[in-house]
């Protein structure tokens, strides 16, 4: 075959490639089957130990691996979960909520406004302005923390709800102006100036026109901006007191005594990541959508 | 500025006045809703208008001024401006005043913060580990993408594979480190990383070691314990005569499958011969520090034989536990059991420990970055032009060349961002060094976004320099916000 193909040079090259390219393909396509089911396994193995363990005892944490628990099922217990949320973790469970849904809410109210004058209103040094909203983007949130404790101080709102709120809509505003806006500016213009030449005030184009128009990007930004006030750690550290402490915090001042508050600390992150979990399984398409926007154009 | 001015605009017919307005012009004459408002637009616009109209024509997006007028403007960007600014603008600028006093905020010290974030040892540790950060996790997050996208293509099960690799995004910080803590677990009864190693450990090497195994802890014993875990029999043994080398510690259980120990046999005159042995019977009973009947020798232990500080001669126990040295130069010697035969077995790696702990966490920090990675390169993956790469295959290409000279290259404006947006996280890693590093350890595994909050809230109450090093922070992703800005002025034309 390869004498053969000696001559003919490319016309062989060709016919070799589709035979033997085709079993190599059929292999190689084994191969990357098994690679990719051990990557998955890799990837779900540890939150799958951090469910199991936190449906195990104590003592039979201690005892044993997690992955023991296949072979005596019986050991399945929610004993964990019902100390845990008789331990006055619930409270902690809304502040999460009271801090992630207006924080989430007011970012998309103010962002969308901005987002429109970015996009269709015309003012000098429009660009400009959204340069600098840009820039802000990369801002990291350390940078923020001791001015701003400052400021609450002199305001007394140090350690309430309202602060920790409030900080997390203006770090979540570059990214949220810079996703509507680029949304918003694909808007066809016809449909604008039809509302515009109808009469309709400006806030009313807003709010019935290009607004509705906007729900997938608005839907990205909702789960993108819930999942990082939900998730933070940070903010809530500096800023909210203990009483008005989120999941995250409550977890991490556990954390200290990692090996003996394991029966708190498993089932107290599944339960953080259980919503945001749900949220994404189920808006996992505007996630992506959001994440696309806001990366590459 | 012309191109803009003609154009739909004209036909456009403004129904109000200020569409006429150049947008050079920043007092158009018409009515405001209110005169505060008016005045707040011209604050709140600091641009000088020559730059305006020439950005204009280059993004092109509006081409006429139909209806709103610049003020309205105002009214929709002063929530989102206000809130920029006093948790923005105002900390960038009050943090770099702030940086140049110190801890009390009262005393002027110029630059010393930041002399002191360069010759700190304990900063100088969290730049370090920052630039191991950023040398390895943005480029491995970024191959990882793009080897799990480039792969996904020939799978059935892409969708849900994607979904897998990529849910970590949904799960804080803090839940993927309580996660990886468990991962990280030094028991491998516990932690399933070192579960995985010893397994794989020990299908590989059988070596046997007796962890535990000491002599008795009293005068009558002929052996032993040295401070480094060496076992030394008390009195050195001369040419030809055997020794007894009883030890205890083990569970008679441990080893109730070896062979019963017998005193070695009696040796010529170059050698020395011994016996090495569990000296306990089970349930009680024999004699100690002699060989009874029950008890069993350990094997595979290790003995060397010393003289003058130096190994002559090492051999290992036989299944009855006994020994031969043969062929020894006269005189006498030291006959020990080296602490190799004590050591623990193989418990995998200590992932917390001082040495490990930032390739540990960088590890978590991969199991939660790389979906992101592969999520963003697919989608550009998917926008590579099929018939270029057919095109290739027809030449004769063979997968590799089309990957790597093909699709490489056509992904690399996906593959820069990826890269770059993994920098810019990296620079700022916060929450999983926090909870995966032990306490004990968290000095090893520092970083400078975790030893701001510390020196700041965290105890070290010293907001000068917490200051100093959120600037610091704040100069080192500078770069990646030109970066951002001359991209999307290119995309944006």
């Amino acid at each position: 075959m390869t004498t053969l193909a000696a001559e003919p040079r490319q016309a062989a090259a060709g016919i070799e490639r589709g035979l033997a390219g085709r079993i190599v393909d059929r292999i190689g396509g084994g191969v990357i089957q098994v690679f990719l089911v051990l990557v998955a396994v890799f990837w779900l193995v540890p939150t799958l130990g951090l469910l199991i363990v936190s449906m195990r005892d104590e003592t039979a944490n201690n005892s044993s691996g997690w992955w023991t628990l296949f072979t005596k099922p019986a050991e399945i217990t929610f004993e964990n979960y019902s100390n845990l949320l008789a331990s006055g973790f619930t409270s902690s469970f809304w502040n999460t909520v009271l801090i992630t849904v207006p924080a989430t809410l007011l970012i998309i109210a103010i962002a969308a406004m901005a987002a429109y004058a970015f996009a269709w209103i015309e003012f000098p040094g429009r660009d400009t302005i959204f340069l600098l909203v840009i820039a802000l983007l990369v801002v990291p949130i350390q940078i923020a923390l001791i001015p701003i404790a400052k400021l609450y101080g002199t305001l007394e709102i140090f350690g309430s709800i309202v602060s920790v709120v409030l900080f997390h809509v203006a770090f979540g505003l570059p990214f949220a102006i810079f996703l509507l806006r680029n949304f918003f500016v694909g808007i066809p213009r016809e449909l604008l100036e039809a509302a515009r030449m109808d009469g309709a005030p400006e806030w009313r184009i807003f709010a019935t026109v290009v607004f509705p128009l906007a729900k997938p990007a608005v839907a990205s930004l909702g789960i993108f901006q819930f999942l990082w006030v939900w998730n933070d750690l940070l903010v809530a550290l500096v800023f909210a007191d203990s009483g008005n402490q989120p999941m995250t915090k409550a977890l991490q001042s556990q954390m200290r005594q990692f090996g003996t508050n394991v029966d708190i600390l498993a089932p107290g992150a599944f339960l953080s990541l259980i919503i945001p979990l749900v949220l994404f399984f189920a808006f996992q398409r505007y996630f992506v959508q959001g994440l696309l926007a806001g990366s590459v154009k | 500025m012309t191109e803009r001015l003609d154009g739909p605009q004209a036909s456009g017919g403004g129904e109000t006045s200020a569409a006429g307005a150049s947008p050079g012009r920043t007092d158009p004459p018409e009515k405001t809703p209110t005169e505060s408002t008016a005045t707040e637009s011209t604050a709140t616009e600091p641009t000088p208008a020559g730059t305006t109209p020439s950005e204009k024509p280059r993004t092109g997006r509006v081409r006429a001024r139909l209806g709103p007028s610049p003020t309205l403007a105002v009214l929709f960007l002063l929530p989102a401006l206000l809130l920029l600014g006093v948790w923005m603008v105002y900390p960038v600028i009050y943090s770099i005043f702030r940086s140049l006093y110190d801890a009390s905020g009262e005393r002027f010290v110029g630059l010393g913060n930041y002399a002191s974030i360069f010759t700190d040892s304990a900063t100088l540790t969290t730049i370090r580990n920052n630039i191991i950060w950023v040398v390895v996790a943005p480029l491995v997050v970024t191959v990882l993408g793009l080897i799990f996208a480039v792969l996904t293509e020939r799978i059935r099960w892409a969708t849900a594979f994607k979904l897998v690799l990529f849910m970590p995004m949904a799960v804080s910080l803090l839940a993927a480190g309580v996660i990886f803590r468990l991962v990280y677990e030094q028991d491998p009864d516990k932690g399933v990383a070192n579960a995985v190693l010893t397994t794989v450990h020990d299908t590989f090497s059988s070596s046997q070691g007796y962890p535990g195994a000491r002599p008795r802890d009293n005068d009558q014993a002929p052996a032993v314990a040295q401070e480094d875990g060496t076992v030394t029999l008390r009195r050195p043994a001369e040419l030809g005569q055997t020794v007894l080398i009883p030890l205890v510690g083990l569970p008679p259980d441990s080893v109730k499958d070896a062979t019963p120990a017998k005193p070695a046999a009696a040796t010529p005159g170059d050698g020395i011969g011994g016996t090495v042995w569990l000296d306990v019977v089970r349930g009680g009973g024999g004699t100690v520090n002699q060989v009874d009947a029950q008890e069993k020798g350990l094997e595979g232990v290790t003995v060397e034989a010393v003289s003058g500080g130096q190994v002559k001669a090492t051999t290992e126990t036989a299944a009855d536990g006994t020994f031969r040295f043969t062929g020894l130069p006269a005189g006498s010697y030291t006959v020990r059991l080296p602490q190799s035969n004590f050591a623990a077995p193989f418990n995998g790696l200590t992932w917390l420990g001082p040495t490990l702990i930032t390739p540990a966490i960088i590890g978590a920090y991969i199991w939660v970055w790389a979906g992101f990675a592969m999520v963003l390169i697919a989608a550009g993956l998917s926008a590579v032009p099929r018939d270029a790469l057919e095109a290739a295959r027809i030449d004769g290409a063979t997968e590799w060349q089309v990957f790597r000279r093909i699709t490489v290259p056509l992904l690399s404006p996906v593959l820069l961002v990826v890269f770059v947006t993994m920098i810019i996280n990296v620079l700022k890693v916060f929450d999983l060094v926090f909870i995966i590093a032990p306490g004990s350890v968290q000095p090893n595994a520092n970083v400078i976004a975790l030893e701001m909050w510390r020196v700041s809230f965290g105890g070290g109450n010293n907001q000068g320099l917490g200051s100093a090093l959120a600037i610091f922070l704040l100069v080192l992703v500078v770069p990646f916000m030109i970066f951002n800005i001359r991209r999307f002025r290119r995309d944006d034309r």
